[in-house]
C-alpha cells in the first residue's frame, strides 16, 4: 500500500471515528428539546456530558490530517466553503458552551436559551456535515488553479439538502439509541419510541438519496463496477441497518447501539470508495480533480505522519476505551453533573 | 493602512487568535495549580486540599470550554483564510498541528472528563493521575502549537519545491529540525512561563478578595502563599527567557529586533537601548526617547561597542511597522519588571508577617491579574506584527498567503459575526466566573454514586 492511499484510508478512519462517536452526540442535541422537563434535559445532556469534547477531537484531528496530508484538499475545500464553514464553527461555537453554562444557573429563561441553542447548534452542524459530503459528491467548479469558483449558496442544491437531511435524520437515530443505552423508567420508553421513528425517517431518505444517486450521479457508482467487492460492504450496511429494528424491539439497546455504529462506518466507507482517489471532485474537468496523490504532500511528510499516528493512535484508543468505560452504565445526576 | 483582503484576514486572525488565547494560558496556569494542590492531598490528606482542587477544577472547567470553542476556530482557520499560506506550508506545518491532535487534545480532553466528573467514580490517586494527564495535555498542546508557529518564525528543516501547478511550497527534509527551529525552545519555554505567572496571579486575585472579605481564609492564605512563590520564581525566569528570545530575535530576525527597539538608523559603536519612547515612523525618530547607552549592544554580544543593526540594513520592502511592535513589546517587558517587583515586594511583607493585614497591598492584586493577561496578548502582537510583511519569514509574503477566492466581504462578514458572538460569550463567562467566585470552595457534600436527585438541588451542581 503506498502511503497516499494510507493516508486516505486514515482520514476516513478518523472521519468515521467522528461520525460514530460525535455522531450521537449530535443526535442527543438534536433530540435535547424533546425532553420534557429541566430534569429529563439534564439526563439526556449529562448521557454526553463526559464524552463529547473528545468526540470532537476527532473531527480536529481529521481536519489536521487533511492539512498535513492533503495540503491543497484542506486549502481548496474549506476557502471554497468559506461561508458554509463559518456557520458550522458558530454552530460546534454555541454547542460547546451551551453544554458547559447551561447548568450554571437555576433561572428557566436561562436554561431554556441554552437548551434551544444547544439542540439549533446541533442540528444545523449535522445538517452541514450532510451537506458537505453531497457537495463532495457532485463535485465542485474547481480550475486549473485548484480554486472553488462558485458562492455560498451554490453549495445548497437539492442534493446537498437532501444528504444533509440524511445526514440529521441517521445522527438523530444514532443519539436516540444511544440514549435509550444511557436512560431507564419512563424517559427510556419515550425514547424508544423516539429510535423507531429516527429510523424509519432515516430509511426513507437514505431510500431516496441512494436511488437518486444511483440514477443521476453516474460518477459516484462508476468504482463500484470496478471493485465488486465493495458490494460487500454495501449488503453490511443492509444487515446492519436492518438489525436495528429489531434489536430494539428485543429491546438491547447496546447491540442496536452497535449496529448503527456499523451502518454509518459502512457508509462512510461508501464514500470513500465512491469518491477514491479523488478528494474533491472538480465539475468543469476531471483533469482539475483533487487526488490523493496531486495534493499530497510529500512522501517524506507522509512517512513522519504514519509514524505519529502508529504512536499515538493507540494511546488514543486506550484512553478513550478508559473514559468510556468509566463512565459506562446508565447516566446519574451529581453534585458536579451539569 | 488599506482594508482589503489581506488586513481583513490579518484583523480575523489576530482577534480570534487573541481572543483564544485569553483561555490557555489560564488552562495551563491553572492546571499547574490543580497538579500542586491535589498532590498536596494525596500527600498529606489534608481536607483543605481537597476542598481548594474541587474549587480550581470548577473553574478550570469553564475556561477549559472556552478554549475548547475558540480553539475549534483557530484549527480551521488556516485553510478559510489563508488557503495559500496553507497550500505554502502544509507539508511541514500540518504535521506539527496533526500531532497537536493526536498527542494532545485528545489527552486533554479524554482525561477532562474524569478530572470534572469523576470526584465520586474513581479513586484519589486515579484522579490526580487525570490531573496530571489533563496539565500535560495542555502542555503538549502549546509545545506544538508554538513549534508550527516558530517554524513560520524562524523557518528549518526544509527546502523549496514546485509543485504541479508551478506554485512554490516548502517540503519537510528535516522533522527534528523542524521542530528544534531556532526559535521553538525559547518560544515555549516564554509562552509557558507567561501562562505559570497568568495562573499565579489568578489565584492571589481571587484569595486575595476572601481575605479581604474575610471569607475562606485558611484556603485563602494557603493558596495565596503558594501563588505568591510561585509568581516570584516564574517572574524572574521570564527575564532570563525573554532576555533569550530578545537576543535569538536579533540573530534569525534582526529587522524585527529593530522595529523592537525603534532603532531605525544603525549607530556607530554602541547602540543604546529605549526604555521609554514613541517611535515616529514619518521622520524615523524615536520622540520622548530615554535610553541607556550601549545597553543594547551589551545585551546582544556582552559588550558596549557592538553595533546592533538597525532598519536601514532593511530592504523598505521587507520592513516590518514600528510603533506596534516598539509599543507593544516595551509595555510587555515593563509589565514583566513590574511583575517582579510587585512579587518581590509582596513576598518581603510575607516574610515580616504583615501581607494579610496590609489591605491596599491585597487589593492591588485582586486588580493585577489584567496585567498578565495584557502581557500575554502583547506579546504575541509583538512576535506576530513584527514578523510582517512575512508569514513565513523570509520565504512567503503575508499579501500572498490568502485565499484566492475569499472575498473581503464574506470576511467582514465573519469578523461581524465572531465580534458579536466572542462579546457575548466573554461577558457570559465573566458572569459564571463571577457566580463562582462569590460562592467560593465548599465543603465535600456529594456520597458517591448518589441516587438521581430532585429539581430541588439544581443549580448548585457544578
Ligand atoms: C500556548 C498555548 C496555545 C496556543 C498558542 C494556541 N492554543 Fe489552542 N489550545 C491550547 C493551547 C494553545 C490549550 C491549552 O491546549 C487549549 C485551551 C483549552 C483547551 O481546551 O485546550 C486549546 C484548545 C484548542 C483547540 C480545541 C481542542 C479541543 O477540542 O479539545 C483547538 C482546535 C486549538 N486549540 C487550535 C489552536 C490553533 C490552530 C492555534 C494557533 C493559531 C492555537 N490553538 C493557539
Ligand atoms: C521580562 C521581560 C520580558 C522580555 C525581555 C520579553 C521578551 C520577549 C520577546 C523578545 C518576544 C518576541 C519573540 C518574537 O518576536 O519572536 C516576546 C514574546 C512574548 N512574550 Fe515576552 N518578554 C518579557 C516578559 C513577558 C511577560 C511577563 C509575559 C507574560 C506574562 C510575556 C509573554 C510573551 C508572549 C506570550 C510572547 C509571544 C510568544 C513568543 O514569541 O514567545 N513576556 N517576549
Ligand atoms: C495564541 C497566541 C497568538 C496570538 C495572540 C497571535 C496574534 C496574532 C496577531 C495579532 C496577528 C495579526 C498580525 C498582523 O497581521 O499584523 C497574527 C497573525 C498570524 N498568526 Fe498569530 N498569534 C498567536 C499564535 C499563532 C500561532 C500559534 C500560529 C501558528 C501556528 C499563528 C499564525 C499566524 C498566522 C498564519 C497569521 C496571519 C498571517 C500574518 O499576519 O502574518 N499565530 N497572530
Amino acid at each position: 500500500m503506498d502511503l497516499n492511499l494510507f493516508w486516505y484510508l486514515m482520514v476516513g478512519v478518523l472521519l468515521t471515528g467522528y461520525a460514530i462517536l460525535d455522531g450521537f452526540d449530535l443526535g442527543v442535541g438534536a433530540l435535547h428539546l424533546l425532553g420534557r422537563n429541566d430534569q429529563e434535559r439534564r439526563i439526556m445532556m449529562n448521557s454526553i456530558g463526559p464524552v463529547w469534547d473528545g468526540n470532537e477531537v476527532w473531527l480536529v484531528t481529521a481536519g489536521g490530517a487533511l492539512f498535513a496530508a492533503f495540503p491543497h484538499a484542506y486549502a481548496t475545500a474549506f476557502s471554497g466553503f468559506y461561508l458554509a464553514f463559518m456557520l458550522l464553527l458558530v454552530a460546534l461555537i454555541f454547542r460547546a458552551v451551551a453544554i458547559e453554562f447551561r447548568s450554571k444557573r437555576a433561572a428557566t429563561a436561562w436554561r431554556s436559551f441554552w437548551d434551544w441553542a444547544f439542540s439549533i447548534a446541533s442540528i444545523v452542524a449535522s445538517l452541514l456535515f450532510g451537506v458537505a459530503v453531497g457537495n463532495m459528491i457532485i463535485g465542485l467548479p474547481i480550475g486549473r488553479d485548484m480554486e472553488y469558483s462558485g458562492g455560498f449558496l451554490e453549495l445548497l442544491g437539492p442534493y446537498p439538502l437532501m444528504v444533509g437531511a440524511m445526514n440529521l435524520a441517521m445522527f438523530a437515530m444514532h443519539g436516540a439509541i444511544y440514549l435509550y443505552m444511557k436512560t431507564e423508567g419512563g424517559l427510556q420508553g419515550r425514547v424508544r419510541g423516539w429510535c423507531y421513528r429516527a429510523f424509519g425517517v432515516f430509511l426513507i431518505i437514505y431510500a431516496l438519496t441512494t436511488a437518486i444517486t444511483i440514477l443521476l450521479i453516474p460518477s459516484a457508482t462508476r468504482n463500484f463496477s470496478a471493485q465488486p467487492w465493495a458490494w460487500i460492504v454495501v449488503a453490511l450496511l443492509l444487515l446492519a441497518l436492518a438489525n436495528i429494528p429489531r434489536c430494539i424491539h428485543h429491546g438491547w439497546p447496546g447491540r442496536a447501539f452497535i449496529s448503527s455504529s456499523c451502518a454509518i462506518a459502512a457508509m462512510v466507507f461508501l464514500f470513500g470508495v465512491a469518491l477514491f482517489p479523488n478528494l474533491v471532485i472538480s465539475t468543469i474537468s476531471p483533469e482539475f480533480n483533487l487526488t490523493a496523490y496531486n495534493a499530497a504532500s510529500s512522501e517524506k511528510t507522509l512517512a513522519i505522519m504514519r509514524n505519529i499516528a502508529f504512536i499515538g493512535l493507540p494511546f488514543v484508543l486506550a484512553y478513550t476505551a478508559l473514559i468510556y468505560w468509566i463512565f459506562r452504565g446508565k447516566v446519574r445526576i451529581m453534585p458536579t453533573s451539569y | 493602512m488599506q482594508l482589503d483582503a489581506t488586513m481583513l484576514a490579518r484583523i480575523q486572525f489576530g482577534l480570534t487568535v487573541g481572543f483564544h488565547y485569553l483561555f490557555p494560558p489560564l488552562s495551563i496556569g491553572l492546571g499547574l495549580v490543580m497538579v500542586v494542590t491535589e498532590g498536596a492531598y494525596l500527600v498529606t490528606r489534608n481536607k483543605m486540599y481537597e476542598i481548594a482542587a474541587r474549587y480550581w477544577t470548577k473553574i478550570f472547567a469553564v475556561t477549559f470550554a472556552m478554549g475548547v470553542a475558540t480553539g475549534i476556530v483557530m484549527e480551521f482557520q488556516f485553510g478559510t483564510n489563508w488557503s495559500s499560506y496553507s497550500r505554502f506550508v502544509g507539508d511541514v506545518f500540518g504535521s506539527a498541528l496533526a500531532a497537536e491532535g493526536i498527542f494532545a487534545f485528545f489527552l486533554e480532553s479524554g482525561f477532562l472528563a474524569v478530572l470534572v466528573f469523576g470526584w465520586d467514580r474513581v479513586s484519589p490517586k486515579t484522579h490526580f493521575f487525570s490531573t496530571l494527564m489533563v496539565f500535560l495535555g495542555s502542555v503538549f498542546s502549546a509545545v506544538w502549537i508554538v513549534v508550527a508557529n516558530s517554524w513560520q518564525q524562524t523557518p528549518a528543516g526544509f527546502h523549496l519545491v514546485r509543485d504541479a501547478t508551478g506554485a512554490q511550497r516548502a517540503e519537510i527534509t528535516d522533522f527534528w529540525a523542524m521542530v528544534f527551529n531556532p526559535s521553538s525552545m525559547h518560544r515555549l519555554t516564554h509562552v509557558l512561563i507567561g501562562a505559570i505567572i497568568l495562573g499565579a496571579f489568578f489565584v492571589m486575585s481571587i484569595t486575595a478578595y476572601y481575605i479581604l472579605r474575610g471569607r475562606h481564609i485558611g484556603f485563602a492564605k494557603k493558596s495565596f502563599t503558594v501563588a505568591l512563590i510561585i509568581a516570584v520564581i516564574a517572574s524572574l525566569g521570564q527575564l532570563v527567557s525573554g532576555h533569550g528570545h530578545s537576543r535569538q530575535v536579533g540573530n534569525t530576525q534582526p529587522a524585527k529586533l529593530a522595529a523592537f527597539e525603534g532603532l531605525f538608523k544603525t549607530t556607530q559603536g554602541g547602540t543604546p537601548i529605549h526604555i521609554i519612547g514613541w517611535p515616529d515612523e514619518k521622520t524615523e525618530t524615536v520622540k520622548m526617547a530615554v535610553t541607556i547607552p550601549g545597553m543594547l549592544s551589551f545585551l546582544m554580544y556582552n559588550n558596549f561597542s557592538t553595533p546592533v543593526a538597525g532598519l536601514d540594513k532593511v530592504k523598505p520592502a521587507d520592513r516590518p511597522p514600528v510603533l506596534l511592535p516598539f509599543l507593544t513589546y516595551h509595555v510587555m517587558a515593563g509589565l514583566g519588571m513590574a511583575f517582579i517587583g510587585l512579587s518581590l515586594f509582596a513576598l518581603l511583607f510575607l516574610w515580616r508577617g504583615t501581607l494579610f493585614e496590609t489591605r491596599w497591598l491585597l487589593w492591588i492584586f485582586v486588580f493585577a491579574v489584567a496585567a498578565p493577561y495584557v502581557a500575554n496578548q502583547l506579546g504575541w502582537m509583538a512576535a506576530e506584527i513584527g514578523r510582517q510583511p512575512w508569514s513565513v519569514y523570509g520565504l512567503l509574503r503575508t499579501s500572498d498567503s490568502v485565499s484566492v477566492v475569499v472575498k473581503a466581504q464574506e470576511i467582514l462578514t465573519s469578523i461581524i459575526l465572531f465580534s458579536v458572538i466572542y462579546t457575548l460569550l466573554f461577558i457570559v463567562w465573566i458572569c459564571i466566573l463571577n457566580d463562582k467566585i462569590q460562592t467560593g470552595p465548599q465543603e465535600i457534600t456529594s456520597a458517591p454514586f448518589a441516587p438521581v436527585q430532585t429539581e430541588k438541588a439544581e443549580g448548585k451542581g457544578m
